[in-house]
């Protein structure tokens, strides 16, 4: 499949079928695997390879399967496909395009583990990937690539697959089991981490979905040559770009070279802005660094992340008072309301940004912003209301104009502008 | 017996056989009381936890935390209009206020006729097709306002979702068929 991992098979539309994924080669390494090598060597395969979770935390994948007790009796899988990250769709894609991919690199990670349940969390709204996912499901059960004995080796496992309700925090790892448990997705404390004590009080390993997908590819090319590929990331890439969509590239491509080589570049007449480099979570970037690698420490070098490689473009006429506004209501809406800094905290600035963009902002409203951010920085219980502050803090740091603009006339100068010819023309 | 026939009780009950604990099946026990209920009333919400054998408490807990349930009657097709960021950024405003202005309600309302729910929601993960909204179980986008018209004749007519787009096709460079924001073919025109 060349030197990409991923793309291949969602550029197919036919892998979601159990034959064309035989066809094309599929399972055949969990085949080799299950039947050849020993469980400890595929977690070393997979830490070897450098692979990180692309659910956000970008944790390192094969160390998080050694945490689990070899001991224990009962351990679970769970995948976090609950993707709801504003502008990150690469999960999604995955389920509705290559559901045995992931399937495949369950039954690797299950094996590495010794696991023999595994639930798939998938967001209720992605309708096309459950029902792709269950096929897949049925089909491999059918096929001897689920349920007992699998490929004649002594190795079980049952998959379930589970809908949310609508909740983006559903897809924070420890409100996710909670949700799986029936209740309300409010996160628990951490440690004990879910290694230690996850699903039903169990050792539980929690992947992303395209973590998982990754896996096969590692065992097959092993882990040297897999890293030598970059290593591969799928990218999302929206907003005002030409060509938006999912992109696989290394990890350490510029942003330039992806907006603008591979994305299309901005619209005609258009100049770039900022842009978020891992989801809305993430401090906004400038024009000055649009030669970043896209890779974990040289983003947290300019104060972002690479969180879920999901990359929002924003061109000239994208007003940053009217961006930063929307991302705070997002976490404001999606907020579960557990603690004071998060539920107070992003409700108290949607009404301050609700002040600015009617026009009737204060100066001291800017020294207000970032009083409320900072109360909520390193205070939130998990990780939703942590991400507020970064890109609202980037935005009063690059863009501060923009706000006094607002405050000072009571317009939007992105708006004056782009009205401005039109008024001459006419 | 009030709130849920016995075929939905026996499904949800058999739900309940599919995890370790009982509970975990509470989220899609509702799904199939609201399938069959259309929303879920106060008896409603007994019956599955009657059926589940779960607290009351925990399933009203449940059913208003999560958006998906109704704790009202909602209207026929349910939709949802994207206007988190990437549909924001190409024009999402604009086409609530063409929805809006066509269906005569606001975000959270329900036509007069009970045909169409009206929401706004948080990123639906389509958004190489941005802006767009999704109609029950289908997605349209990118959307216009032409498009938005010919969707919601589509399904007044009682045509529904036929008619639909094929799931986005591959292509190189990139895994989504998204025609230029602006200025692409409108996809979902059947």
């Amino acid at each position: 499949m060349g030197e990409r991992i991923l793309l291949p098979w969602l550029e197919r539309d036919d892998a979601f079928d159990l034959e064309a994924y035989l066809r094309a080669g599929g399972y055949e390494t969990a085949r080799t695997v299950l039947r050849t090598m020993a469980p400890a060597d595929v977690i070393a395969a997979v830490e070897r390879s450098g692979l990180r979770g692309k659910g956000g935390a970008g944790f390192p994948t094969g160390r998080k399967w050694a945490f689990i007790p070899k001991d224990a009796p009962v351990k679970y899988l769970v995948v976090n496909g609950d993707e709801a990250e504003p502008c990150t769709f690469k999960d999604h894609r995955l389920l509705e395009r290559a559901p045995h991919l992931l399937l495949e690199g369950m039954v690797l990670a299950a094996f590495a583990v010794g696991i023999r349940k595994a639930y798939v969390y998938v967001r209720r709204e992605g309708y096309l990937a459950r029902r792709r996912l269950e096929q897949a499901v049925a089909e491999a059960y059918a096929h001897g690539v689920l349920g007992r004995r699998i490929f004649g080796t002594d190795v079980d496992l049952d998959v379930v697959v589970h809908t949310g309700a609508g909740a983006y925090i559903a897809g924070e790892e420890t409100a996710l089991l909670e949700s799986l448990e029936g209740r309300r997705a409010m996160p628990r404390a951490r440690p004990p981490y879910p290694a230690v004590v996850g699903l039903y009080g169990q050792p539980t390993v929690i992947n992303n979905v395209e973590t998982l997908c990754h896996v096969p590819a590692i065992l097959r090319l092993g882990p040297e040559a897999y890293a030598r590929l970059g290593p591969p990331a799928l990218f999302s890439v929206s907003g005002h770009v030409r060509r938006p969509g999912l992109y696989e590239l290394p990890l350490g491509t510029p942003l330039r070279e992806l907006i603008f080589e591979h994305a299309g570049g901005l619209r005609p007449g258009r100049r770039f802005k900022a842009a978020f480099p891992g989801g809305s979570s993430s401090a906004l970037l400038t024009e000055a660094h649009l030669d970043v690698p896209l890779d974990y420490e040289p983003l947290r070098q300019v104060g972002s992340m690479l969180g879920s490689a999901s990359q929002i473009v924003l061109d000239d006429s994208a007003c940053i008072v009217r961006v930063i506004a929307r991302t705070v209501e997002f976490y404001m809406e999606e907020s579960c309301g557990k603690c004071t800094p998060c539920r107070e905290g992003t409700v108290w600035l949607a009404q301050v940004f609700e002040r600015l963009l009617h026009g009737r902002g204060r100066m001291a409203d800017l020294d207000l912003l970032q009083h409320i951010s900072d109360g909520m920085t390193g205070a939130c219980f998990c990780p939703l209301g942590e991400s507020v502050p970064p890109s609202l803090n980037a935005s009063l740091r690059h863009f501060r104009h923009e706000y006094e603009y607002h405050i000072r006339t009571g317009r939007c100068d992105v708006e004056e502008r782009l009205a401005a010819p039109r008024v001459a023309a006419s | 017996m009030p709130g849920l026939s016995e075929a939905a009780r026996s499904e949800i009950r058999a739900l309940g056989a599919r995890y370790e604990q009982r509970q975990s099946a509470l989220l899609p026990a509702l799904f199939v009381a609201q399938r069959e209920a259309g929303w879920l009333p106060p008896d409603v919400l007994e019956a599955v936890a009657e059926a589940l054998e779960v607290p009351l408490s925990e399933v009203a807990a449940v059913a208003s935390f999560y958006r998906l349930y109704f704790l009202r009657p909602p209207g026929r097709h349910q939709l949802l209009l994207c206007t988190n960021l990437a549909c924001l950024l190409n024009g999402a405003d604009r086409l609530r206020a063409h929805l809006e202005a066509r269906l005569g309600v606001r975000p959270g309302e329900t036509t007069p006729d009970g045909f169409f729910t009206f929401r706004t929601w948080e990123c639906l993960a389509w958004c190489d097709h941005a802006p767009m909204m999704m109609v029950d179980e289908e997605r349209y986008g990118p959307l216009t306002p032409e498009l938005v018209d010919e969707v919601l004749a589509r399904y007044r007519a009682g045509a529904g979702p036929a008619g639909r787009p094929a799931e986005p096709a591959g292509r190189p460079g990139s895994a989504s068929r998204a025609a230029e924001p602006g200025g692409g073919a409108a996809q979902g025109g059947g």
